[in-house]
């Protein structure tokens, strides 16, 4: 048995199919994963994402710490509730985990990370840490729901507590309104418009279940997946991980190469392959051709190998199979993928899938 | 619970067969492995004309989640597919038993259907499975 959020009781109710991941217990799906997947896209879904860890960074050093931990840059981060991703690199470039970093006030941060990579996320911090004048704070304490689709504020907003309800609906995309016990973030991992919104573990319930009596669609790990990949969005674990780093995982806009004086860690290693012209490509497959793209599938051209499918599957939005794949530099416009030993024709794509519930690429 | 048809024969690996009386046997998959692999999405038939050997890998069913290779059952000579599960796959999940047939073969040795699972057999691999 996996560890269980706060919300467990709750998916079984709902008749949730339940799978392990990350070493948690969550739902894949309530019934029908295209349902969910449609529903976020055309009204509204709600995702228990309680196995997120929010990790809290306060202390005098905290921005010097989160600038050596961090590729990208907290010095951006002027605004209160401004919302930051980033990847946390180790000294050889590869990724140790991918986050959101909130910012809650002078040397106040909310991180939060993947749930399967929390624990060695937390070792991690605490071995960097040494000689800062900081304190992490691992959130043992909060749960998380995301509201995620065109109608989802709106609907949420009525369910939020009053001290922050209208900073809440007044916020830009990637904010968050920082209320006395609940958190909300103006985030999400499906392309939509939405809230992320962090709480005690036992006012869960209650919003669940509001939002729940609010005609809302539960959505499962299954939709939350096709959801991301039509968004282009990376997974932690697929698309990168402790071998593979951001330039390499269409994460290059997430580095902060300015100032150059900042020695964030993994930056030596990063400069490296930036100017390496072996260095791969990560792009967007849209399949012309019949079949469903899976991970780990071979990109041919001309009928070789030149890469490999990281996240691949069936787009709902779009009717068609899409994916992203690492791949040798200069692929054209069209490649292969080979099929259980078929060669399938696909276009080479940007890795933007759907935003705000339309295609963004010509099908 | 997922249905079992009194009427049908089965594989531990899911799949159903109807023999019919003219020599032939349709094959699906059948209400629980439907329900197992979810929303299904692409299915890739077996080309009509090819001879098979009984477990041989003949289709493809893939869902939102995964794809899952559908052994035949029994031995023979494909002579039609479902043509339209090329663009609605999901007839598979709204009538597994029914509109949602993969396959029929001209069957090698209508013997060979004993060797098969009956309906309580096959829901005695369902109840294990639990």
């Amino acid at each position: 048995m996996g560890l269980r959020t706060p919300l467990f009781a709750e998916h079984e109710r709902l008749n949730a199919r339940i799978v392990p991941f990350g070493g948690w217990d969550m739902p894949l799906h309530y019934g029908s994963q295209l349902e969910e997947h449609h529903a976020v896209r055309r009204r509204a879904g709600i995702f228990d994402v309680s196995h997120m860890q929010p990790v809290d960074i306060t202390g005098s050093g905290a921005s010097a710490f989160l600038r050596r931990l961090l590729a990208n840059d907290v010095v951006k981060l002027k605004d209160p509730g401004k919302a930051l991703y980033s990847c946390m690199l180790n000294e050889q470039g590869g990724v140790v985990d991918d986050l959101i970093c909130y910012y809650r006030g002078p040397e106040r941060y909310r991180l939060v990370v993947n749930a399967g990579t929390a624990d060695k996320d937390l070792d991690w911090m605490q071995a960097q840490a040494v000689g800062f004048d900081v304190h992490i704070d691992r959130r043992r304490d909060l749960a998380m729901i995301a509201i995620q689709g065109p109608q989802a504020r709106a609907v949420a907003a009525a369910l939020l507590p009053a001290d922050c309800r209208d900073a809440a609906l007044a916020i830009a995309p990637f904010f968050a309104a920082d209320g006395a016990r609940w958190f909300v973030g103006r985030t999400g991992y499906t392309g939509e418009d939405g809230f992320e919104v962090i709480l005690p573990a036992e006012d869960a319930p209650e919003l669940w279940q509001g939002l729940i009596a609010a005609g809302i669609q539960p959505c499962g790990l299954g939709a939350r997946d096709t959801l991301r990949l039509e968004a282009g969005m990376n997974l932690y674990g697929q698309d990168m991980d402790e071998t593979v780093g951001p330039l390499e995982s269409g994460l290059g806009w997430t580095i902060a190469w300015e100032p150059a004086e900042r020695r964030f860690i993994g930056r030596e290693a990063l400069t490296a392959l930036r100017d390496n012209p072996a260095r791969r490509d990560f792009v967007g497959l849209l399949l012309t051709g019949r079949g469903v793209l899976r991970g780990h599938q071979q990109v041919l051209s001309d009928g070789r190998p030149v890469g490999e499918i990281t996240s691949g599957g069936f787009a709902p939005t779009l009717e068609r199979s899409i994916a992203l794949a690492r791949v040798a530099p200069g692929l054209g416009a069209t490649c292969a993928v080979d099929i259980r030993g078929k060669a399938v024709p696909a276009r080479v794509v940007k890795t933007t899938f759907v935003r705000h519930g339309k295609p963004a690429q010509a099908l | 619970m997922s249905a079992v048809h009194a009427d049908l024969h089965y594989t531990k690996t899911h799949e159903w067969v109807k023999v019919h009386g003219d020599g032939t046997a349709t094959v699906g998959i059948t209400d629980h492995a439907q329900e197992a692999l979810g929303d299904i999405v692409f299915v890739e038939t077996p080309e009509v004309g090819r001879q098979v050997d009984a477990g041989d890998g003949c289709a493809v069913v893939e869902s939102v989640k995964a794809a899952s290779d559908i052994y035949t059952p029994l031995a023979g000579e494909v002579v039609e597919v479902n043509a339209a599960l090329a663009d609605t796959p999901e007839l598979i999940n709204q009538s597994a038993y029914g509109d949602g047939w993969i396959f029929t073969l001209r069957v090698a040795d209508p013997g060979a259907v004993s060797g098969l699972l009956d309906a309580a057999g096959y829901q005695a691999v369902l109840d294990a499975e639990v």
